[in-house]
């Protein structure tokens, strides 16, 4: 059905994902409560997730690209992960905090939630899917406006 | 030599629960990532899942351009799912026991066919509105703590260091805040 994709392409996604889910289970990122505590002072261990995960992403990210050109299972080039900065870094980077430092959740430590028996995270889940569907419509409406100039249907 | 208790004790407070179970974790978080970007050259980020599976059910133009990416992605979030399974059926169910991990205080313990679960106190009003927040400010803010905090802070992508100081700075006072309305969990 897809574009002729590698037959270990899938495969990989799915070990990279348990390893990825794995590791949030054990960090105990995956509870809300142990974020809250760190964002209210009284726990820093929850550094130790995030720069630890950055570092090791971070030696990949510079080794790859002077190992190898491409990606053996797409062929891509291997490249940073760097995104033009404007206005909604900041402006989406606000309301996400306000979001994570009131329920104590972002979206990959929900999924991994789910994973240890959170049920309760759905709510935080239904939530995210009303939030990534309201800012669509949003700008889906505001591109479509762009597109057509005033006068026309 | 004799470990300054002074120290000690900073550390202590800083650190009630130890950083062992933080860091292991943590390389394992990066691991996953970097298996994912050796072999696809994807820095992959988790919460283009929440737009990309939207466009599975709703047309908006926005969700298009996550057609192509749609079924890896829910792949990868099946993944984060089963892992986290595969963490609360072995090391949270005392199957595999080691030092680095201490079960916590927070939330609640519960057994499922002898598989320890895990569910949180925090009320469920706080994870809904939250989540709305999440949601909407992830996906303009073009990122979120895997995409932003793990890919990008490893890029050295200086979009992404202002992305994660501004959530992690607002998430910061947010939970002050509601803290100090009582609101608890």
């Amino acid at each position: 059905m897809s574009r002729d994709r590698h037959p270990l392409f899938m495969p990989l996604i799915l070990v990279g994902g348990l390893i990825f889910g794995f590791g949030l289970g054990f960090s105990q990122m995956a509870r809300p409560e142990v974020v809250l505590n760190f964002l209210q002072f009284e726990d820093f261990g929850l550094l130790f997730v995030m720069f630890g995960a950055a570092i090791v992403s971070g030696v990949a990210f510079a080794l790859m690209p002077r190992l190898r050109d491409s990606a053996p299972l797409t062929g891509d080039r291997y490249e940073r992960r760097l995104k033009p900065f404007d206005r909604n870094v900041l402006i989406g980077g606000a309301i996400f905090g306000v979001g994570w430092g009131l329920s104590g959740i972002c979206p990959g430590a929900a999924y991994a939630s789910l994973g240890v028996g959170n049920v309760s995270i759905l709510w935080a889940l239904a939530g995210m899917f009303v939030g990534a569907y309201l800012q669509g419509v949003w700008r889906s409406k505001r591109a479509a406006a762009d597109a057509a100039p005033a006068g026309a249907d | 030599m004799v470990a300054d208790p002074v120290a000690l004790q900073l550390t202590a407070e800083l650190f009630p629960n130890g950083i062992s179970r933080y860091a292991v974790g943590g390389l394992l978080v990066g691991l996953g990532a970097v298996v994912i970007y050796v072999g696809t050259g994807i820095p992959a980020g988790a919460s283009t899942f929440l737009e990309s599976t939207l466009s599975y059910v709703s047309g908006q133009s926005r969700f298009q351009q996550y057609v192509p990416s749609r079924d890896w992605r829910v792949v990868f979030t099946l993944g984060i799912i089963l892992g986290a399974l595969a963490f609360a059926a072995t090391v949270q169910s005392g199957v595999i026991t080691t030092s680095l991990y201490e079960p916590g205080t927070t939330g609640e313990l519960y057994e499922v066919g002898g598989v320890t679960l895990w569910s949180t106190d925090v009320q469920p009003w706080r994870l809904l509105l939250g989540g709305v927040f999440v949601g909407i400010g992830t996906r303009i803010g073009k990122g979120c703590t895997s995409g932003h905090g793990v890919c990008g802070v490893g890029s050295a992508s200086k979009t992404s260091i202002v992305g994660v100081a501004t959530f992690l700075t607002v998430a910061i006072v947010t939970a002050q805040v509601v803290s100090a309305l009582g609101v608890s969990p």
